[in-house]
């Protein structure tokens, strides 16, 4: 479905995206994940075509740039922040349905079971909705059309409860769609993807399958080092663990979808680790795994 | 189905909504309704006397507001509208890039020259309604000329836009574009070079390739073309053209002039960063 080979994109010297190389298998659903600048946004615009490049893209054998109207044609993306468009919102959604060959209605349906009645706010500038309505708006217009690959960066960020259920819902019936899903936690997508790309640098640095099942249970951590690093103890915080014993012992729970990349993390500290024992917990209060590692 | 339409569409809606086209339509509404207030149609200035000298005054107001008007308009929106992440989210539709930009020109275009045109019509429509002679030729050549003077400085405006990213930095090119232009008229910095005795030769040049300045010669050679109003450049290429030629040039130019700067304009968007 998409090939990026030796992508690089630079801004003025500056290598955003790095001889970056990543197939994805039709079906497949990507957790795009990594802290700000490692690149998921400039890969998300190569994707849809919006940046020359270095190196290939392809997107069902076609190249974005060069085959704009036909890949977008497949596309559904929904961006971090909604763009400050003044017109109003079924002029949105026309154009939108116009452009993409779409039913205007099935938005407006798809709009509704995520809680939206866009024909009430129709005549509203799209600019003047709430976040929350803004967003659910552009998912019903990502959604609303016959899109095969759908790229949703942190589309869940701005939804209450009711509607992050309803869009969870929705996307998982799509089984057959490619999703990239870009945020900065797993845990929060982990329900809905089978694969994590981690991003750092314009680079991947982390890309595994994720398991379904007890291996996506929360992990347990204990950890000690020989010295206490700052670049390792503001890693540490950041990762939601608490420090002991003057920050050489470290305790706290991963959230299961995140393991993987906990082990990865952990893994460019390995000379600085004494010791290291985890426990996968299935249900409160059980310990069904414990793996102790001494160095 | 075409999606040209739909992007032009789009711009004349969200132009219709904007404060900017509000101000606009207000300064050319008001401008005639002022020419009118002020007795304009009634009076007699050089030879000219009610609709002629109406519309005499206007064009010539017309000259001096519309080309900035166009162009601070034109980037402004632009270039914020990229900064804001409008294109990011509009491009990432499957509408074709020619589409897209040839359809917010056009749609530009018919907003600009819509309360522009009209308002010249509706003054003459009252004039002719009030029983006085209506000078059509007049009238149709002014229309052609604003039609010629909007193309050529919307498209400067888009290859500004797809040019510069920022939109204060756009903002500040195409002010000084029309600073250079106007210096560059036969009563400023022509006279001085004139003085300077610069080759006529550059100096006719320079006078043919000004759009403004084209566009100022044209207006005037209408109603009275003596060298104390035209200024020295304007008259001899007058003598050179003759009125017919130069009211061709007039028209031809800048309209081309304008349809090449975008054409640039859209080589330059469509090959480079969208957003």
């Amino acid at each position: 479905m998409i090939c990026l080979e030796g992508l690089v994109k630079s801004f003025q010297k500056i290598r955003v995206l790095d001889s970056l190389d990543l197939t994805i298998e039709a079906g497949e659903r990507i957790a795009l994940v990594g802290s700000n600048g490692a690149g998921k946004t400039t890969l998300i615009r190569c994707l849809l075509g919006e940046y020359t490049h270095d190196g290939r893209v392809f997107v069902d054998g076609l190249a974005p740039r060069r085959d704009r109207a036909e890949v977008l044609k497949r596309v559904g993306f929904v961006p971090q922040l909604p763009p400050p468009l003044k017109m109003p919102v079924e002029d949105l959604i026309a154009f939108a349905a116009g452009v993409s060959g779409a039913d205007g209605a099935r938005i407006v349906r798809v709009a509704g079971e995520l809680g939206l009645d866009a024909q009430e706010v129709g005549k509203r500038p799209f600019m003047k909705l709430s976040g929350g309505q803004k967003q659910k708006l552009l998912i019903a217009i990502a959604l609303g059309r016959d899109a095969r690959l759908l790229i949703l960066d942190e589309p869940a960020a701005n939804l209450d409860p009711a509607a992050r259920r309803a869009l969870f819902d929705m996307l998982a019936q799509r089984t057959n769609d490619t999703m990239i899903v870009s945020s900065h936690r797993v845990d929060e997508v982990a329900s809905l993807v089978t694969r994590v790309v981690e991003m750092e640098r314009g680079r991947v640095v982390f890309d595994d399958r994720l398991v379904q099942g007890p291996a996506m249970a929360p992990l347990s951590a204990q950890l000690r080092i020989a010295k206490a690093e700052p670049e390792f103890m503001a890693a540490m915080e950041e990762w939601g663990l608490a420090a002991e014993g003057g920050g050489l012992v470290w305790r706290g729970v991963i959230a299961g979808p995140d393991r993987l990349r906990f082990m990865h993390f952990l893994s460019r500290y390995s000379g600085l680790l004494a010791s290291a024992a985890f426990e996968t917990r299935i249900a409160e209060g059980c310990h069904n795994e414990t793996i102790d590692i001494c160095a | 189905m075409n999606k040209l339409p739909l992007a032009a569409g789009l711009d004349v809606a969200e132009s219709l909504r904007s404060r900017w086209f509000l101000l606009y339509a207000s300064v050319f509404g008001g401008i005639v309704a002022l020419l009118m207030i002020f007795g304009v149609t009634e009076s007699r200035v050089m030879g000219f006397t009610g609709l002629s000298r109406l519309l005499v005054t206007y064009i010539q107001l017309c000259m001096a507001i519309l080309p900035i008007f166009i162009l601070i308009s034109t980037v402004r929106s632009v270039a914020s509208d990229r900064e804001a992440g409008v294109f990011e989210y509009m491009l990432s539709l499957p509408i074709p890039l020619g589409a897209w930009y040839w359809g917010r020109l056009l749609g530009r275009f018919v907003v600009v020259l819509l309360p522009v045109v009209s308002a010249m019509a509706l003054a003459f429509a009252w004039g002719v309604a009030r029983g006085a002679e209506p000078p059509w030729r007049l009238f149709l050549i002014y229309s052609g000329l604003l039609f010629s003077l909007s193309v050529c400085f919307l498209g400067l405006g888009f290859l500004i836009s797809t040019l510069v990213r920022s939109s204060d930095v756009a903002q500040s090119a195409a002010f000084l574009l029309w600073l250079a232009l106007l210096v560059f008229i036969d009563l400023i910095l022509l006279g001085v070079m004139m003085r300077e005795q610069v080759s006529p030769e550059i100096l006719i040049g320079i006078s043919l390739a000004n759009p403004l300045q084209v566009f100022r010669t044209a207006a005037m050679a209408l109603f009275d073309p003596q060298l104390v109003l035209l200024g020295p450049a304007a008259f001899v290429i007058l003598d050179r053209f003759g009125q017919g030629g130069y009211l061709a040039w007039a028209m031809l130019y800048p309209t081309l002039m304008g349809v090449g700067a975008a054409a640039l304009g859209y080589w330059r968007f469509r090959s480079g960063d969208l957003v």
